[in-house]
């Protein structure tokens, strides 16, 4: 089991999420400093993730976009706020528009990784808060869209699994 | 599924309600206990029209629900209405296990 626990508080409107991972720190590190690796698991399978900017320093700035199904583009930005390699990152998370804009109304989400050492295994700590609640709504609305069309996707390989059997 | 039972409308009075803390407050203390509408004027420090007001948009937003005993308006947490709340940081949840799920498929590849 990769993930080992989440906390949810309603109030706080904040998230943890705890996982480990077969893999040393540094590995598991370059999914998140690689753009490369980073779009392979940053968004849902039928909606991969491209970065086209990705300046991996505090400050700097990354944008990508997420290519759906339909081939739309919905964009969206990250803002580095602490790096701290191989062990700590902190960034914004956020929408854009179609010039990749950050999409001021649509707020943005805090996310604090943490990365810690486990015998030769990695302990991800996800600690994800939001600045006021409608800014969650509109995070938590986008990626309801986004897990309800992968949940949609996965009805669709298993129907078409069983039209094969 | 749930999200079909929640309308646009339904999301943005759920999440306008619960963008204030005074509005927060009231439905932390009434998840727990009843307090009449005069009971909870006396906490804040604004009018009891204001609390009737931010009581009346947590009613519209199916957080809480108010009954009139006697005299008195009595409010109580309405359970259906937090578990949504709790429902959309769920899926928030959803979204992170499947992206660590995903992390541990591209490290298993070595």
């Amino acid at each position: 089991m990769t993930v080992i626990s989440s906390t949810k508080n309603l109030e706080a409107l904040s998230f943890t999420l705890i996982a480990e991972f077969d893999a040393d720190v540094q590995r598991v590190w370059q999914l998140w400093e690689d753009p490369r690796q980073l779009e392979r698991w940053w968004g849902p399978p039928n909606y991969p993730a491209t970065f086209d900017r990705f300046d991996f320093q505090p400050g700097g700035k990354a944008d990508y976009y997420m290519t759906t199904p339909e081939g739309e583009k919905p964009r969206g930005w990250w803002k580095f706020r602490t790096i701290e390699a191989p062990r700590k990152l902190e960034f914004d998370d956020g929408f854009a528009d179609e010039t990749g804009a950050p999409v001021d109304a649509m707020g943005s989400a805090h996310a604090a990784v943490d990365l810690e050492d486990i015998g030769g295994r990695t302990r991800m700590t996800i600690m994800s808060t939001f600045d006021s609640e409608e800014q969650m709504e509109e995070m938590v609305k986008m990626g309801m869209e986004e897990g309800m069309k992968e949940a949609a996707g996965q009805i669709d390989a298993l129907l078409a699994e069983h039209s094969h059997a | 599924m749930v999200v079909d039972q929640m309308s646009e409308a339904e999301l943005d009075r759920l999440f306008q309600a619960l963008a204030d803390a005074t509005r927060r407050d009231i439905v932390r203390r009434v998840t727990v206990g009843e307090y009449s509408v005069s009971g909870l004027a006396a906490l804040y420090a604004m009018s009891f029209a204001a609390v009737q007001k931010h009581v009346a948009v947590l009613e519209r937003a199916s957080l809480v629900a108010k009954e009139k005993r006697g005299r008195e308006q009595i409010v109580r947490g309405n359970h259906d209405g937090l578990e949504k709340a709790r429902w959309l940081l769920d899926e928030y949840e959803a979204i992170w296990r499947q992206r660590a799920e995903r992390i541990a498929d591209i490290l298993a590849e070595g």
